[in-house]
């Protein structure tokens, strides 16, 4: 039962492709808000969808390839259920956010760019959050922690285990 | 339009509403409603007030008051009080806006806005940004109106060159200037671009600009096409900045509504529209050839100039291209006229600059301030000064491609040319305080991990000779530099500015150079006494039981929390750690409750 819901949402997914490859098709520059979208969609880049970006806006694969790679908000393996995004900005480094990372890498066993192996979390380096006035500041999907110390880190994990 | 009696304004920025300013406008309507107050009191979601420290921010008007901090529990308190009864609530309110006497402040006239002249940021936490009406009741697309009615382009251009305004994208390139070369340029498609992608990693002035203010950017993104002999754009704005994007796609379709992009725009015959490309993290793409690589849906790859963009940019076809503040500025310039912008500033900066004030400062936010304003103005009166007491060490502008400045140079009046002539750069707005707790060798390898990262790779000395300079910077902080180590920095960092290909690579080296300039002895410190100062750099650091101060508690805190038994002792003498299993985390220091345990 779950895995036929779970071709339906895959399935759903690349529906949703198809229609925003036809809305850029004849648009100049399209690779790259197509790129944009297909990342919303599935959280990351795997083969499959770079090949159907290739052949629906017929530009050759290693194109799409040298982009997905050049521009960091492109990734090619999935995200954790929650994505851990520890402000790395100027701002928040001054207040101490590399000390925030050391933390949550040590509980959590994993590196930066790296996903844990139930699949549970991932953690990112981002930069500027915008919100500098709340240095050092972490994001765990839309949820935004700030004025952190690495005390903290323990508490806020808990709440998604 | 319906009349209210009072309007509450609430902050919509990132800073507010990472705090939670969601569930307080919400939390408003609520208890309005309950009230049955919805019909004479406004409630408006506006962009950044600049005071983000003191978030979630709620102004109230007609009298102004500034409450701070407010939390979801506060509000039915707050609308009871103030909004029925008239009553101020005090404990509420932001202390510096209430005087000795208790008399209530208007906001204007505290220390943070009193020292500041807001332009660019005229709007910013003063409108609703997702309502054209608002905008326009501000005198918003006047200026395009009177562009376009009564001025030829030529006349624009005159404008722009004499109100003196220079790009506030970094570079401080004169803005009539290139709007000249680009109206000069031949070719019969011309394209206008704003830069709106932020690279500098601690910085957020354009984002807070397109949050409050979406409209000044199109608008002026409308009169420069015309004066240049444009009729489409592009804002290249960053994917990170989803809230930008958002109120900019708002705003763009209302604008369209009104008729003001699109055809026949004031019945004059010229036609603008703008459509909004998203960059996908790549500091590189902030630089003007890369960014136009990068609209094009190729990789963001600078390429060499000339050609300049003026004559060959998007799509081979003559492109002007300014930045978000740039772009902000110009409505006001063509209203009140150039001499008016011009009297603003020092000689050779007119007008103003919004920064970024970031780090170790009490009032974190965003100020706009006029050209000439010193340093010392910024941090110890717009600021506040820095926190718990500490030294003010340095502070840095421009990002990864700027630099610091002291102490003894705190009295220097801020503009483009006295900041080049003491070793560092306005940048885009970017400045981040740092107290003596900061070691400035650890900053500058900070500033160079994030250039190594971004370098796209086209030129050798950007990629292999950053790498370079980045591994000498490692060697020091981890205790193994050698003194010639900061002679080879040197060589390095002026060859690579001499030899990269586009401003990433010419720049990057500064930030090492300027705080070798400064802050020599630091990394002499690191480099012969195997010590870092500042208590940073942890390889060089130690952790030790003040014996003084330690307890000898029966049930050690430290003990409990230090991960690999490196503490050892019995109660009621002091305890003591052994360094060759310490492996410095620090826990020890912040667990022990008579902060008996220093580093060195
Ligand atoms: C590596 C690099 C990154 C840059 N990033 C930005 C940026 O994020 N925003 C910006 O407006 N200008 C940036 N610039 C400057 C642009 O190349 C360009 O000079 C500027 O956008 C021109 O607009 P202005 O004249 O209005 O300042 C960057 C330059 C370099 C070399
Ligand atoms: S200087 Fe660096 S970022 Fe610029 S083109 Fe060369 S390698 Fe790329
Ligand atoms: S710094 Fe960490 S490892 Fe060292 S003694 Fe303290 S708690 Fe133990
Ligand atoms: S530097 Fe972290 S939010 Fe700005
Ligand atoms: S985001 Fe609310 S004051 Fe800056």
């Amino acid at each position: 039962m779950t895995a036929l819901l779970e071709d339906v949402k895959e399935k759903d997914k690349y529906k949703r492709l198809h229609d925003v490859i036809d809305a850029y098709k004849d648009k100049p520059g399209a690779l790259i808000p197509v790129m944009n979208e297909a990342q919303e969609i599935f959280g990351y880049l795997p083969f499959e969808v770079q090949k159907e970006i290739s052949e629906g806006l017929n530009v050759p694969l290693t194109k799409v390839y040298g982009i997905a790679t050049f521009y960091s908000r492109f990734t090619l393996h999935p995200a954790g259920k929650y994505r851990i995004g520890v402000c790395l900005g100027t701002a928040c480094y001054v207040k101490g956010s590399s000390l925030i990372l050391d933390k949550i890498k040590e509980k959590l066993g994993i590196d930066v760019n790296e996903t844990t192996p139930d699949g549970k979390f991932s953690i990112d380096s981002t930069r500027c959050l915008g919100c500098c006035g709340l240095a050092p500041v972490m994001m765990i999907n839309n949820d935004v922690y700030g004025k952190l110390s690495p005390d903290d880190v323990d508490k806020i994990l808990e709440k998604y285990k | 339009m319906p009349f209210y009696r009072s309007h509450v304004l609430i902050c919509g920025g990132t800073g507010c509403t990472s705090n939670n300013s969601d569930a307080v406008a919400e939390k408003f309507k609520e208890e309005l409603k309950k009230h049955g107050l919805e019909e004479e009191i406004q409630i408006v979601r506006t962009g950044c007030f600049g005071l983000c420290e003191l978030g979630p921010v709620v102004i109230v008007y007609p009298e102004g008051v500034f409450y701070n901090k407010i939390k979801p529990e506060y509000v039915p308190d707050l609308v009871e009080e103030h909004l029925l009864k008239g009553r101020i609530v005090k404990k509420y309110v932001y202390g510096e806006t209430i005087e000795e006497g208790g008399k209530f402040l208007p906001l204007e006239e505290t220390k943070f806005f009193k020292n500041q002249l807001r332009i660019a940021l005229r709007n910013c936490g003063v409108i609703n940004p997702e309502d054209i009406e608002e905008y326009i009741a501000m005198d918003g697309y006047k200026a395009l109106g009177k562009v376009l009615t009564e001025m030829t382009p030529q006349d624009v251009i005159d404008i722009v060159k004499k109100s003196g305004l220079r790009g506030r994208g970094g570079a401080g390139f004169p803005t009539g200037l290139k709007w000249q070369f680009t109206h000069d340029a031949k070719g019969t498609q011309k394209y206008v671009v704003c830069n709106a992608d932020e690279g500098d990693p601690g910085a957020f002035m354009d984002r807070s600009i397109l949050e409050g203010d979406p409209h000044s950017v199109i608008e002026a993104m409308a009169i420069a096409a015309y004066a240049v002999g444009a009729n489409y754009g592009y804002i290249y704005v960053r994917a990170e900045y989803p809230m930008a994007v958002k109120r900019l796609t708002i705003a763009i379709g209302q604008a369209r509504q009104y008729g003001l992009l699109g055809k026949n725009i004031f019945g004059s015959g010229f036609d603008f529209d703008v459509e909004i490309r998203l960059g996908a993290g790549a500091f590189v793409c902030g630089e003007e050839t890369a960014l136009m690589n990068s609209v094009m849906g190729l990789r963001g790859e600078p390429r060499p100039r000339p050609p300049f963009p003026a004559n060959s940019g998007v799509w081979d076809s003559p492109t002007l291209l300014n930045n978000v503040e740039t772009y902000a500025n110009i409505p006001p310039i063509i209203l009140n006229g150039p001499e008016w912008f011009s009297s603003i500033g020092t000689e050779k900066s007119k007008g103003t600059k919004v920064f970024a004030l970031g780090g170790k400062i009490n009032n974190t936010g965003l100020v706009e301030i006029p050209m000439g304003t010193t340093l010392r103005e910024i941090i110890y009166d717009i600021g506040g000064g820095i926190p718990n007491g500490k030294e003010f060490k340095a502070v840095q502008t421009g990002g990864p491609s700027g630099g610091c400045i002291t102490r003894e140079n705190l009295d220097t009046p801020i503009d483009y040319d006295s900041l080049i002539n003491i070793g560092t750069i306005m940048g885009s707005g970017g400045m981040i305080v740092m107290d003596e707790d900061n070691c400035m060798v650890d900053i500058a390898k900070f500033f160079l991990e994030f250039t190594v990262d971004e370098s796209c790779g086209k030129c050798p000395p950007c990629r292999i000779g950053m790498k370079r300079m980045l591994e000498i910077l490692n060697k020091i902080t981890s205790g193994n530099g050698e003194e010639e180590d900061i002679e080879r920095l040197e060589e390095l960092g002026n060859f690579i500015k001499s030899a990269a290909l586009c401003g990433l690579g010419q720049t990057a080296p500064n930030p090492v150079l300027s705080t070798l300039k400064y802050f020599r002895d630091e990394y002499e410190a690191h480099i012969k006494d195997k010590k870092c100062p500042a208590g940073v750099c942890q390889a060089l650091i130690q952790y030790y039981v003040d014996s003084e101060k330690c307890h000898g508690c029966a049930r050690p805190l430290c003990v409990k929390n230090c991960p690999t038994g490196a503490i050892s002792g019995v109660p009621k003498s002091p305890y003591s750690i052994n360094q060759e299993i310490c492996t410095k985390c620090g826990a020890c220091m912040e667990s022990c409750p008579f902060n008996a345990i220093y580093k060195k």
